[in-house]
This record gives C-alpha cells, sequence and structure tokens, in this order.
C-alpha cells in the first residue's frame, strides 16, 4: 500500500472512531439541559437523580471524545500537509474560531457540569450545562463550516501556481456561509440528536426489561422519545434539501449517490442495488422511476446530470457510496418509524408494555451510530478524487516527506489502542448502566453547604 | 529584524501567548502526573489526579487552541513541522490519549492491579509528554533541515539529539518543580507535608538542567542569542527568570504556597518569553541553510486572514480568561475526595 492510501485509511479509521463520541455529547448535552430545567422547574427529585445519571455518562463520553479529537485536529499537519499549506488561510480561521470559542467553554464549564454540584448554586449549575450544551452545538458548526468548505469552496481566491497554489480568503462570511453550510450543520445536528435521543431510549428500556429504575426510565424514555421523533422527521427534511444542494453543487456526487449514469437524463431512485461500474448500470435493484428527478426538481421528466458528465478518473468510487448512501437512508426511515411508533404507543399507554417494542428501543441505538458513520462515508467519498472539490486532488494534498513505513506504524498503533479503547468505554459504560441511578441522588440537599 | 507592530507580529506573539498559557496550566499537570508514582498510598494517588481532575481537560485546550492559531496564523509552519515531527506527534498524540484515559479509569475499578496499571499509565505518559514537547522545542531552537521547499529534509532520529533531549529532560524537570507546588497549594496533612520536601529537590533538579541547557545554548546555538545581543534591555527576561525561581524556596519557607505557585508560573512565562525573543522573527530555523527558514512573513496567512483571526481572538479570549479564572476559583482550596471524584 502507498503513503496515500495508508493516509486515507488512517484518517478514515481516526475520523470514525471519533465520531462516534461527539454526536453523542451533543444529543445527550441538550437532553441534560432539558433534564435540569425540568427539575429546577418542578423540584420533581426524579429529574435530578436522572441528570446526575446521565452526567455521569456524558463525563466518560466526553473523555473519550477530547482525547480522540486531538488526533484529528494534529493529522492534517501530520499526514496533510500539502493539503494544510493550500486550505491553511480559509480553513484556519474556522478551526482557530472553534477553538477560541467553543473548546473553551466547553471544557471550563464540563469541570462545574461534573464536579461542581456543591460548589455552584443550582442555577449557575444549570447555566453550566447550558453551556456545555452549547459549546458542543457550537464547536460543530466550526468543524462542519471547515468540512463544507472543502465540499463547495466560496469566499476565496487562489494565490500562486501548481503545487505551490493555496486558497486566500477574501470574504469571511461567504466563507462561513458557502453554498452547503446550512444543510450540512442541519444535518449533522440532527443526527447527533438522534443519537443522543436513541442512547437514552435504549439504556432505558433496557431497565424496564430488566424491571430496574422504572421511574427513572420511564420519565427518561419520554423525553429522549420527544427529541427522536422531532428530529428523525427533521433529519428526513435536512436530508432532503442536502440532496437537492448537492445535485447544484456536486452533481457527481448525487450522480454516484444514485449510480445515475446518462449525462443528462431524467434519474432514477433506487431502494437498493448492486452497482457494476465496468457496465455502468445497477443489476439486482428495485427503482422509483424518475423519482429522483421529481425530488430534486418535483418533476419526474426534469434531466439530471450524470456521472458521464464527468471523465472516469474525476467520479467518486460509485457504488461504494450508492451503498453507504441507501443504507443510510433505509436507516433514516426506520428511525423515523420507530419512533413514531413509540409515540403512537405512548399516546395508547401500552408503550411500556410492549416487551417486543422495548427490545426494538434497546437495539435502536445502533441505527443513528451506523447512519452518521454512513451517511459521512457518503459525504466524503463522493468528494473523491478531490480533497478540495475542484480544486485539489486528493493525491496531491498528502505529507511529502512522511514515509509509508511511519505511517503504516501509527496506523497499526492507532488500530491497536483504539481497539483498546473501545473495549474499555463498552466496559466502563457497561458499569455505569448496571450501576444505575443512585437512590441518593433522589434525596435534595440544600444549596450551596 | 526588528520588532514592529504589523499583524505577523502580533499574531507570533499571540501563538506565543496561547503556548504559554499551555505550559502554565498543562504544565502543572503534566508535573503531577510525573509525580504521581513518588506517593504510595491509594488515597494520596487519588489526591494527586483529583487536584488536577476539573481543570486538566480545559488546560489541555491550550495545546489545541494553539495548534489551531499555529495552523490558522503560520499555516507553512503547521504543515512544515507536523509532518516533518511525524513520529515525535504520534507519539505525543498516544501519550495523551492514555493520560485521558488513564485519568478517566483509574478510579472506576478497587481491583490493585488495576489502579497500578492506570498510576503507572498516568504517570509515565506525563512524563512523555512534557519530554516529547521539550524535544521539539528543543529542536526548533537548534534549527532543523529544511529544503528550498521548506519541507523537512532531516530524520526521526536525527531529532534526538543530545540538545534536544536536554531541552526535553529540563522541560520535565521544569513541569516537575511546577507541579510538586501545585500540589503543595492543593493538599493537607501528610501528604502536604511530604510534597512539601520534594519542592526544594524539583527546584535543584530543574536549577541544574536549566543551566546546562542555558550554557549549551550560549555556546552552540548563537543564533538563540543573537536577537537579545541586539537590544540588551531584554536581558530582564532571563533576570526575573531567575529572581521568580530563586523566590520559591523562600515563599515555601514562610508557608506563602499560593505566592510560590504564582512564582512558578512567572518562571514558566519568563522561560516561554526567552524562547520566543531567541526565535524571533523565525518560527522553524532552518539548519543548515538558514536561507530556506520560515519567518513570521514567508509562513503566515494573509493579511485579512490574520486580521479576521484577530477579530476572533479579541472576542474570544477576554471570555476564554473571564471562565477560566471562574472555573479555578470555584475549584480553589485544598483537594477534598468526593463521590464525583476520580
Amino acid at each position: 500500500m502507498d503513503p496515500l492510501l495508508l493516509s486515507r485509511i488512517q484518517f478514515a479509521a481516526t475520523i470514525a472512531f471519533h465520531y462516534i463520541f461527539p454526536p453523542m455529547s451533543i444529543g445527550l448535552g441538550l437532553i441534560l439541559v432539558t433534564m435540569e430545567g425540568l427539575y429546577l422547574k418542578t423540584k420533581n427529585p426524579l429529574y435530578q437523580q436522572m441528570t446526575k445519571f446521565w452526567v455521569r455518562v456524558f463525563g466518560l463520553i466526553f473523555a473519550i471524545g477530547v482525547a480522540t479529537g486531538i488526533v484529528m485536529e494534529f493529522q492534517f499537519g501530520t499526514n496533510w500537509s500539502t493539503y494544510s499549506r493550500f486550505v491553511g488561510d480559509v480553513f484556519g480561521s474556522a478551526l482557530a474560531a472553534e477553538g477560541v470559542f467553543a473548546f473553551f467553554l466547553e471544557s471550563g464549564f464540563l469541570a462545574l457540569l461534573l464536579f461542581g454540584w456543591n460548589k455552584v448554586s443550582p442555577g449557575w449549575h444549570f447555566f453550566s450545562t447550558i453551556m456545555v450544551a452549547f459549546g458542543a452545538h457550537f464547536s460543530a458548526i466550526w468543524i462542519v463550516v471547515a468540512n463544507s468548505w472543502q465540499q463547495t469552496p466560496a469566499g476565496y481566491h487562489i494565490v500562486g501556481e501548481g503545487l505551490r497554489a493555496r486558497a486566500e480568503i477574501t470574504d469571511f462570511w461567504q466563507m462561513v456561509f458557502n453554498p452547503s453550510t446550512l444543510d450540512r450543520i442541519s444535518h449533522v445536528y440532527m443526527g447527533a440528536w438522534q443519537a443522543g435521543a436513541f442512547f437514552v431510549l435504549s439504556v432505558s428500556a433496557f431497565y424496564l426489561l430488566k424491571k430496574k429504575h422504572q421511574d427513572f426510565a420511564k420519565a427518561s424514555i419520554k423525553i429522549a422519545l420527544v427529541l427522536a421523533a422531532v428530529a428523525s422527521i427533521l433529519q428526513l427534511v435536512s436530508g432532503h434539501s442536502s440532496a437537492k444542494g448537492i445535485s447544484e453543487t456536486q452533481p457527481a456526487k448525487l450522480a454516484a449517490f444514485e449510480a445515475h449514469y446518462p449525462d443528462s437524463a431524467p434519474a432514477d431512485l433506487y431502494l437498493f442495488g448492486w452497482v457494476d461500474e465496468e457496465e455502468e448500470k445497477v443489476k439486482m435493484g428495485i427503482k422509483l422511476p424518475g423519482m429522483l428527478s421529481y425530488l430534486v426538481h418535483w418533476d419526474s421528466d426534469a434531466p439530471v446530470t450524470g456521472l458521464r458528465a464527468f471523465p472516469p478518473d474525476k467520479r467518486p468510487p460509485v457504488n461504494f457510496v450508492f451503498q453507504t448512501y441507501h443504507a443510510m437512508v433505509a436507516i433514516g426511515m426506520a428511525l423515523i418509524l420507530i419512533s413514531w411508533l413509540g409515540v403512537y404507543f405512548w399516546w395508547r399507554r401500552i408503550l411500556f408494555d410492549i416487551r417486543w417494542f422495548l427490545w426494538v428501543l434497546v437495539f435502536s441505538v445502533l441505527g443513528p451510530q451506523l447512519a452518521n458513520q454512513l451517511g459521512w462515508f457518503s459525504a466524503e467519498v463522493g468528494r473523491q478524487p478531490y480533497i478540495v472539490y475542484n480544486l485539489l486532488l486528493t493525491a496531491d494534498g498528502i505529507s511529502k516527506t512522511v514515509t509509508r513505513g511511519e505511517i503504516l506504524t501509527s496506523l497499526v498503533l492507532f488500530g491497536i489502542i483504539y481497539i483498546f479503547l473501545f473495549v474499555l468505554f463498552i466496559y466502563l459504560l457497561n458499569e455505569k448502566i448496571q450501576h444505575g441511578p443512585l437512590a441518593d441522588d433522589l434525596i435534595v440537599e440544600g444549596h450551596r453547604a | 529584524m526588528n520588532f514592529s507592530f504589523d499583524l505577523n507580529s502580533i499574531w507570533f506573539m499571540l501563538v506565543g501567548v496561547l503556548f504559554t498559557g499551555y505550559a502554565v496550566l498543562d504544565g502543572f499537570d503534566l508535573g503531577v502526573g510525573a509525580l504521581h508514582l513518588l506517593t504510595r498510598t491509594d488515597e494520596h494517588r487519588r489526591i494527586m489526579m483529583n487536584s488536577i481532575g476539573p481543570v486538566w481537560d480545559g488546560n489541555e485546550v491550550w495545546l489545541v487552541t494553539g495548534g489551531g492559531a499555529l495552523f490558522a496564523a503560520f499555516p507553512m509552519v503547521y504543515a512544515t513541522a507536523f509532518s516533518g515531527f511525524y513520529m515525535a506527534l504520534m507519539l505525543l498524540l498516544f501519550a495523551l490519549i492514555f493520560r485521558a484515559v488513564a485519568i478517566e479509569f483509574r478510579s472506576k475499578q478497587p481491583m490493585k492491579w488495576w489502579r497500578n496499571l492506570w498510576d503507572v499509565s498516568f504517570s509515565v505518559s506525563s512524563i512523555v509528554s512534557g519530554l516529547l514537547l521539550g524535544v521539539a522545542m528543543g529542536n526548533i531552537a537548534l534549527g532543523i533541515p529544511l529544503d528550498g521547499e521548506h519541507e523537512f529534509a532531516g530524520t526521526f532520529l536525527g531529532l534526538l539529539n543530545p540538545y534536544a533531549l536536554i531541552v526535553g529532560i529540563t522541560t520535565v524537570a521544569l513541569f516537575m518543580m511546577h507541579g510538586a507546588i501545585y500540589v503543595v497549594l492543593k493538599t493537607e496533612g501528610e501528604l502536604h507535608e511530604k510534597v512539601r520536601g520534594w519542592v526544594n529537590n524539583t527546584i535543584i533538579f530543574f536549577v541544574i538542567c536549566y543551566v546546562t541547557t542555558t550554557m549549551i545554548t550560549l555556546i552552540y546555538v548563537p543564533h538563540m542569542t543573537e536577537y537579545i545581543k541586539a537590544h540588551p534591555v531584554l536581558f530582564i527576561v532571563p533576570f526575573l527568570n531567575m529572581l521568580a525561581v530563586a523566590n520559591i524556596p523562600r515563599e515555601i519557607y514562610h508557608r506563602r504556597d499560593f505566592r510560590a505557585f504564582l512564582s512558578s508560573c512567572c518562571a514558566v512565562i519568563a522561560l516561554m518569553a526567552l524562547f520566543g525573543i531567541g526565535m524571533f522573527p523565525y518560527l522553524i530555523y532552518s539548519q543548515p541553510n538558514p536561507e530556506f527558514s520560515l519567518d513570521i512573513y514567508n509562513a503566515a496567512s494573509s493579511q485579512k486572514t490574520l486580521g479576521i483571526m484577530l477579530i476572533i481572538a479579541g472576542i474570544g479570549m477576554p471570555l476564554v480568561l473571564a471562565y477560566t479564572t471562574a472555573v479555578y476559583r470555584v475549584f480553589r482550596g485544598k483537594v477534598k475526595l468526593e463521590p464525583t471524584s476520580y
């Protein structure tokens, strides 16, 4: 394997592992704000118990998110130094803003959230919880801005030529609100809210099945179910808007998602299928004729740019993104079904008694996790062969001085350490879940000792 | 080259301020880690860890933000240094991951082997982190081989030269001194008296390292002294540094622990300032071809980006300082083990 492929694998593996955690902390952050807010409003100690339990879980998730996040920031420089030189001027201000505005906010108030229960007043503690949740959401904005700029560059001009060329910013706000930023940030947020909500649903449903902590579990489920139902529907809206945007800004990517080859013809929507990239057609697939044209243009006869409009070496790997994209959409639909079925059962007052459905909820935690990963794979692999769309090829972005052996060594070490980390994470998460909420947390103490 | 108040020089200082913030803050918690295994009982070790419990994560953010600011303001430096120091940085990342995990996991299980395992991880990763950061600084000061494209032209083993290693050890020594004083500040009773006894030893260790580094720098790394030679008024910086270090045993003797810690902070700041003055206007000095060096002009982002970022920093940094101070105030005082502790 050459250094390019090794660096790509290392980046993909480390970012995929990292991305297990931030969406959960974003979604769970929002749920913590809701729970603690309800406690302050109603003074019902159950909400205090819930907040304290989920804060402990949050702390674990957050810690691994931070530890694996530093890796990402360093890797732009270590493995993709040519790319870093190219984008530094544009990309840098987004990353710096993330650090100055969001990371300090999150980590500073996290200390109060985790350790400040008896050190600050309940109002200040609630404020800290809000700031941590806000910081988590805010940091996502900047990183998505940077990534969106790679997909749909705007507000820049190119200075220099050849491999010395670099993008320089001309308009900060155009760079920030580049054509795909808003669609993508909303898509990321909804995915994160789903990740947090289905995680809480899963653990709580498990308690109900084991007949443990019933009041705690029921109250947690109600809050999480509302978020899951809302986020899942909004995710559909956001996904639609994203796809419409891609049809204009990155037509090769959309064409690859649906394996649409004719350079300008009405496009179909596949429910599933297998793409034969040699013969340029989908095999064993079921399609809705003209549906992609309809979704993009509200007209099933409208032409959509296809892959043949691009030379073969400027097309992304078609079958790969076709599969990841379709799997993501399928999971997204299933999550809508699960969450609204849950709402229906809740309305019929039978939600907590249907054991098979509680088991579905227990496993539903995997849904948003998989969909988030698959979605990012679709977005990033769909951008290939470019690292910055239409401006810089991925192959040109690597560090020229780093050897194959060095990357292989670090890749192997990351592999070992991350597997170890994941096993430990699951082990400790399981401990926390088995241990459950503390009875002591139901006792309401006086303000500041 | 003379200092002028243009955006490039301002960003040289601001990146320096961020890394100095990192050295002052994460410096003490890396130091606490380095001293961790010298304590014996489980309770003492938990107190050591919990003395940095609420703050270590925020301290590390200074490194992340410093890296981000370097990327933004001087992308050429970020790209060259990070790809050039590939293996060293990977090791630093692994050390930082292990450290974070060790703090998080150590007290989650009561088994002795479990706690010993994480105690060792915590301590070793703290020492390795400090050492690697110091080695990187040592190489930057000494100069590294760059080619005409400003790409790193040396080897990993070349980075492990004696000068860089001595700077690395000096860094660990500095963090140990800084960390020991922090522990004195944050503890009471038996552990407090024990660590108070270590402070003088850590000071002696640091001073030996510091004097050695200074002598070698003066003899073998003359370019680090040029700027100060041209601007003798800056001799005040090393002078203040010596005063700050000398003041620590005095404050410790009089049991004014907070003032001792402030002195130690001043010593770290002065050392970082000295490093910055020595480097200016270079960010990476190229050796043996100084004409390929990266300085604050040929490595910088456009004036527009530097200007935008100055606005971001102008809005953001006062907020950061405000709540960093607030968090430290809330957690001031001696460490007490609580149910939420590590």
